[in-house]
């Protein structure tokens, strides 16, 4: 007791820098947030795997390669079926790549131009407004695309297909051997492209806004008009950002479902190889809409399949993109 | 005495344009329309097609030979980039326009106040829109959506703020694999319940299912709008909360949730509005019906994207109708969501 100096000296505080056991275990909570978006990456990749094996080990390599899509009496040939089924994803697969480029040519240069009208070239308070309207127009769901696409657009992109096709027929392109034009590629990569205008606008913006002030006013100072500055300046520096913004389009544009099922006619077992203007299409996400209502097991084995193959294509599509972005983005030095 | 040196003219970029310098640089515009009708008039062209492709012809000209005309063959790039910009705009501005009118216009036209109380179960292929309502479909889906959303948004904001907080060493993978989540297609997500949840029986088809699998589509938008704005919190906020004896989780908690509330909010509201039109994975989840089912874990449950895909798929002129109302109800919600995100932003900044 220090009853002799009467002052009571408070026990020595322990100053310590390891976390308090509630802090450990909301960091845990924590850590176990942030993992989790992994987790499901690869609880979607096991499931799908794991539930199109059958198919893959039917066909192997087929299933991707093949042009045939025939439910038959729903069993595989190996399990002594006399109508055997038989899964090719080809013409779908290659059907999704093409829509999804018909979009790209549409919307990458009409992305462009918006965002270096954004950037450089529209009043300040109408740049505003009009970035609102792309986000706006990002908002709006798919299926009232759809639906709009089938019900309006399509008569009108008829009659377009049909001028494309009446003074450009030389080129293979817009050459059609059936002339009946309505749900064709050409329609459905129009509907695509106005849904990814605003991804890949929003994209090319932020990109050509980062570029350096100094090298923008520099370019000016030496007597560039607006547009040699965005030659010289800004186009060099936002490439492959743009580049970037285009592939993530073009991921959003593969993986569409609703919108794309209902203008484009599927055709299983035949590839269109650049009749973009024939009503004749495919497209992986529309194919599972379409089938798996009155799938037999093994069918559904099929389109699981078809799923997995949709999600290594867009996941590596959307990878490549964000790896582009990032490394455009930091190369602007901002943060 | 004659000097060889041109003295350049004073030119004053930064003065106010006088009329006859805003009717010349316009005359780049008004030229090729002007020639376009001449040449609609005199030649074999016709119609619309005709006058399209004259003004194109036109307009390219000019940019070609205008530069030349009024001197400053300089300004033949920036004449090409703004007809191109002005095209651009004016074609994007029509069609999304074209967009929203084409479902205003026939959803407003058949829109009955009734259609919002009664339900699906009175209704068969083709019956008037006087009888039913899609009741229903508005429910199931605010109940969808409502269940995604507390699914998604504590995982969402968990993920966020171990960016922000715990900076541990799994940031940049992190990032990734959300960035990498973000790009999952719809169609996937919900072929992943279906596989996972439904297929081995687990689950039936039921709203909660549903929800699983848009929430899976909600998670990275809420997570990386909620990474944006946790990181505008100042780190003096949490210096100063953790010198004042608070541990992570008070800081966390007590300071650094409640003063970017509001951008959590928008966080939270932007995933809403991501997912609330989703309709393919429904299609494998949730799948529809016709009765107000208030009970996402059992039976089916319809939704308004399903609603609007199986009116259509129906095809017979009052069914279509019932899409167009459902489709505007749709549109309306969403925008409304929309326009609160927007607000919210707009008084954060």
């Amino acid at each position: 007791m220090s009853m002799a100096t009467g002052v009571t000296e408070p026990e020595r505080r322990v100053i310590s820098t390891t976390p308090r056991v509630a802090d450990r275990i909301f960091r845990a909570v924590m850590t176990f947030g942030g993992v989790f978006s992994f987790i499901v990456l690869a609880a979607i990749f096991f499931y799908l795997f794991q539930r199109s094996a059958p198919v893959f080990q039917e066909f192997g390599f087929k299933f991707i390669s093949g042009s045939q899509w025939v439910s038959g009496d729903g069993l595989a040939a190996s399990q002594g079926s006399t109508d055997p089924a038989v899964f090719g994803l080809f013409p779908m697969l290659y059907g999704s790549v093409l829509i999804a480029i018909v979009a790209m040519v549409i919307a990458v240069p009409i992305s462009i131009a918006l965002a270096l009208g954004i950037v450089f070239y529209l009043p300040k308070r109408a740049a505003t407004s009009f970035t609102l309207i792309t986000d706006l127009a990002a908002s709006i769901p798919s299926i009232i695309f759809g639906l709009w696409g089938y019900f309006v657009l399509v008569p009108h992109a008829v009659y377009w297909a049909q001028l494309l096709h009446r003074y450009l027929d030389f080129i293979p392109l817009f050459d059609v051997a059936y002339p009946t034009y309505d749900q064709s590629p050409f329609v459905a990569g129009l509907v695509l492209s106005i849904m990814i205008i605003p991804i890949i606008t929003s994209v090319s913006r932020e990109i050509f806004s980062q570029t350096p002030l100094e090298l923008i006013q520099g370019a000016l100072a030496l007597g560039a008009t607006k547009a040699a500055m965005i030659r010289t300046v800004a186009m060099p520096f936002g490439k492959s950002g743009i580049v970037g913004g285009a592939m993530l389009g073009l991921g959003r544009g593969l993986g569409e479902t609703v919108a794309v099922f209902y203008v484009i006619n599927l055709v299983y077992d035949q590839t269109n190889w650049i009749s973009i203007l024939e009503s004749n299409g495919g497209s992986v996400a529309s194919l599972i809409v379409a089938k798996y209502g009155e799938a037999s097991s093994f069918e559904l084995a099929g389109l699981f399949g078809a799923g997995l193959v949709l999600f290594v294509l867009t996941l590596g599509a959307n990878l490549i993109a964000t790896g582009i972005v990032n490394r455009t983005v930091s190369k602007g030095g901002k943060k | 005495m004659t000097t060889l040196i041109a003295t350049p003219k004073p030119s004053r970029p930064w003065a106010r344009r006088t009329p006859r310098q805003i009717f010349i640089s316009a005359l780049p515009v008004i030229l090729p329309i002007i020639a376009a009708f001449a040449i609609v008039s005199v030649t074999d062209l016709r119609g619309k097609v005709g006058f399209t492709f004259a003004w194109l012809l036109s307009t390219v000209v000019t940019i070609a030979i205008w530069p030349t005309i009024i001197g400053q063959p300089k300004v033949r790039g920036d004449l090409f980039l703004q007809t191109a910009i002005g095209i651009a705009v004016l074609l994007f501005v029509a069609a999304v326009m074209w967009v929203l009118s084409s479902v205003f216009v026939p959803g407003i036209k058949s829109f009955q106040w009734s259609l919002l109380v009664g339900d699906g179960s009175t209704v068969e292929v083709d019956t008037p829109l006087n009888q039913g309502g899609l009741l229903h479909a508005l429910l199931g889906s605010l109940i969808v959506v409502g269940g995604a959303t507390v699914i998604s948004v504590p995982f969402g904001i968990l993920s966020a703020l171990y960016i922000t907080e715990v900076r541990g060493k799994l940031v940049p993978y992190i990032r990734f694999f959300i960035q990498a989540m973000s790009g999952v297609p719809s169609i996937v997500a919900g072929l992943f319940i279906y596989a996972a949840l439904i297929v081995t029986q687990i689950l039936p088809f039921t709203g909660f299912a549903g929800s699983l699998s848009l929430a899976i589509l909600m998670l990275p938008t809420v997570a990386r709008t909620a990474e944006e704005v946790l990181r505008l919190v100042p780190d003096e906020l949490r210096s100063a909360a953790l010198s004042l004896g608070g541990t992570q989780m008070r800081t966390i908690f007590l300071v650094v949730l409640p003063s970017a509330r509001s951008g959590l909010i928008t966080a939270i509201i932007l995933g809403v509005a991501r997912v609330a039109g989703e309709t393919a994975p429904l299609l494998l989840t949730a799948f529809g019906g016709n009765t107000v089912n208030l009970n996402p874990f059992s039976g089916t449950m319809a939704t308004l994207p399903w609603y609007i895909f199986s009116q259509m798929s129906l095809g017979t002129e009052n069914d279509v109708a019932r899409a167009w109302v459902a489709a505007f109800t749709l549109l309306i919600l969403v925008s409304l969501i929309f326009t609160l995100a927007r607000i919210l932003t707009r008084k954060k900044s």
